[in-house]
């Protein structure tokens, strides 16, 4: 019937070819997990899920430093993590002998919380800390993990240090 | 048996076939956190944010942010009487630092921002290459291995919330803490934060305490005319917040 049906199959076989090729390449090039929930690689997931924590988590300092958490439960900063003062602190958690948690400067960290400022909500508690503290460090007179001080015992202590 | 040429053209589409399921392998093993039962989302409440900073600081601890950009960030507004339309808006270093002492008059409230973790966000879908994505359980995040840095989802974040990272050269963003939400621990922001003016929520949960709240609170979300489907809500949120 066709004289050169040889063309046609030629044409078919080069067609047939090309397809292949398409599919193999697209194969080996695409990742194979784009797709797998949208236009974008699924993989993608996992690999940012894995990144590993800085923050431990408050639950993860009660074990070791029971004598703090109880402490810090009898004033108002019951309610302040401590990595919020402390910072990340997760290596440390993992490894407490050669991760040492560095010194805080209370000067800088507790003005941050409690600086007067008029944006700030009228129910906490703010100083103006340079009037307040009289230049000596906040933990002269406070306690850090519980900040309320009963009257008498900032007496001795201002005494002892020599102020009025 | 000897390959012929018809054979081949059978074998080549049947192994490019057979490879594709050897690359699919396993999909993605984390083991007790499913995709499709959370849906995250973040409460702020605008009045009892403090301004310390501590959730920038430990948002770029955290994730490694680079100096001077930042995943999220705290607003000061100063509102003079009734001129909703020019707050006066300060973020010293993002806020990071705390605030330089202020006593003034007026209006004055602080607002975190960062990403809202939009629905139907836009900075999605101008990606050119499918690089950044809503994941099935609410959180947009960015590949950075398929990041081209085009800077398109930045142009188009009408909250501000994405940066290009000057070491990779990456579109960069809030991820929700993403490494940690899906270990069952709170973002680092939440975790800092002294008063409860962050919270994470996952809306897919029904013990999660933000359906009481956001039943029994005038909530709002940045730009609602926007319609990104966002999903940080702000709880006591004037009207001179942009
Ligand atoms: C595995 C037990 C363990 C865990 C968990 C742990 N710590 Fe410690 N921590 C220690 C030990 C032991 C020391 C004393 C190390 C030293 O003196 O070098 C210490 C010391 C410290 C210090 C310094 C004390 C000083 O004298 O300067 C701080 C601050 C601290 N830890 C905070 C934390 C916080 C915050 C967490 C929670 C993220 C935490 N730790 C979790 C065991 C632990
Ligand atoms: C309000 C901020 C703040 C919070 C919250 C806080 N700390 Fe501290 N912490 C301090 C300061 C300030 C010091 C004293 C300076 C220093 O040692 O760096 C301190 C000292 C310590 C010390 C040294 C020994 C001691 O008792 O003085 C340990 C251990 C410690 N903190 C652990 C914790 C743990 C665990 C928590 C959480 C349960 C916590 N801190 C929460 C501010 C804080
Ligand atoms: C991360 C923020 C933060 C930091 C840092 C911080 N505080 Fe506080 N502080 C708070 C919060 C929150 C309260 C509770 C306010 C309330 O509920 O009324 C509080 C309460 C207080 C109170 C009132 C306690 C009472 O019983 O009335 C004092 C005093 C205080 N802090 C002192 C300090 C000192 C000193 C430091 C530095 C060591 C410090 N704070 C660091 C957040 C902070
Ligand atoms: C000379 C001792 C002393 C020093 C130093 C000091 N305070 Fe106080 N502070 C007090 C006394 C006394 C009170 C009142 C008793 C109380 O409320 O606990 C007080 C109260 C406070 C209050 C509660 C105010 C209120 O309205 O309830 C805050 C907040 C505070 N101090 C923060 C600081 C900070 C931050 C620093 C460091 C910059 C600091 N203090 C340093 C003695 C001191």
């Amino acid at each position: 019937m066709f004289k050169d049906v040889e063309h046609l199959i030629r044409l078919a076989a080069v067609m047939a070819i090309a397809l292949v090729a398409f599919v193999v390449l697209r194969a080996a090039i695409v990742p194979h997990s784009f797709g797998q929930y949208g236009h974008y690689r699924g993989a993608a997931i996992a690999e940012i899920a894995a990144r590993p924590i800085g923050f431990a988590g408050h639950d993860a300092c009660e074990g070791c430093h029971s004598d703090v958490v109880d402490q810090k439960k009898q004033g108002k900063h019951v309610v302040v993590a401590c990595e919020a003062c402390h910072g990340a602190l997760a290596k440390h958690a993992d490894d407490p002998g050669s991760v040492t948690p560095a010194k805080l400067d209370t000067a800088v960290i507790c003005a941050r919380c409690h600086e007067a400022d008029s944006a700030k909500p009228k129910w906490f508690p703010q100083v103006l800390t340079a009037d307040h503290s009289g230049g000596l460090a906040c933990d002269t007179c406070h306690q850090p993990h519980s900040p309320k001080i009963e009257t008498q015992k900032i007496e001795t202590k201002t005494k002892a240090e020599g102020k009025q | 048996m000897e390959i012929t040429r018809r054979h081949l053209l059978v074998l080549l589409p049947a192994a490019a076939v057979g490879w594709k399921f050897v690359l699919a392998g396993t999909p993605e093993d984390a083991p007790n956190y499913k995709l499709s039962e959370h849906w995250w989302g973040m409460l702020i409440d605008i009045p009892k944010c403090i301004g310390c900073g501590s959730c920038v600081r430990a948002c770029a601890q955290e994730n490694d942010v680079p100096e001077g950009y930042y995943r999220t960030w705290v607003e000061r507004y100063h509102v003079t009487d009734y001129q909703l339309e020019r707050p006066q808006v300060a973020s010293p270093d993002g806020g990071k630092q705390g605030f330089p002492p202020n006593e003034i008059g007026g209006k004055n409230f602080f607002v975190p921002k960062l990403c809202n973790h939009c629905a139907d966000s836009p900075c999605t879908q101008v990606c050119p290459v499918g690089a950044t994505f809503l994941s099935p359980d609410g959180v947009v995040l960015v590949d950075k291995t398929y990041c081209l840095g085009c800077r398109y989802c930045i142009q188009a974040c009408p909250y501000g919330c994405r940066f290009l990272n000057p070491k990779t050269n990456t579109a960069e963003k809030c991820t929700l803490c993403y490494h940690r939400i899906t270990k069952g621990l709170t973002t680092a922001c939440c975790e800092v934060c002294p008063t409860g003016a962050r919270q994470l929520a996952d809306l897919k949960n029904p013990k999660d305490p933000i359906h009481e709240f956001l039943r029994t609170h005038t909530v709002q979300v940045l730009k609602p005319q926007m319609a990104t489907g966002a999903k940080v809500f702000y709880d006591g949120m004037d009207g001179s917040v942009r």
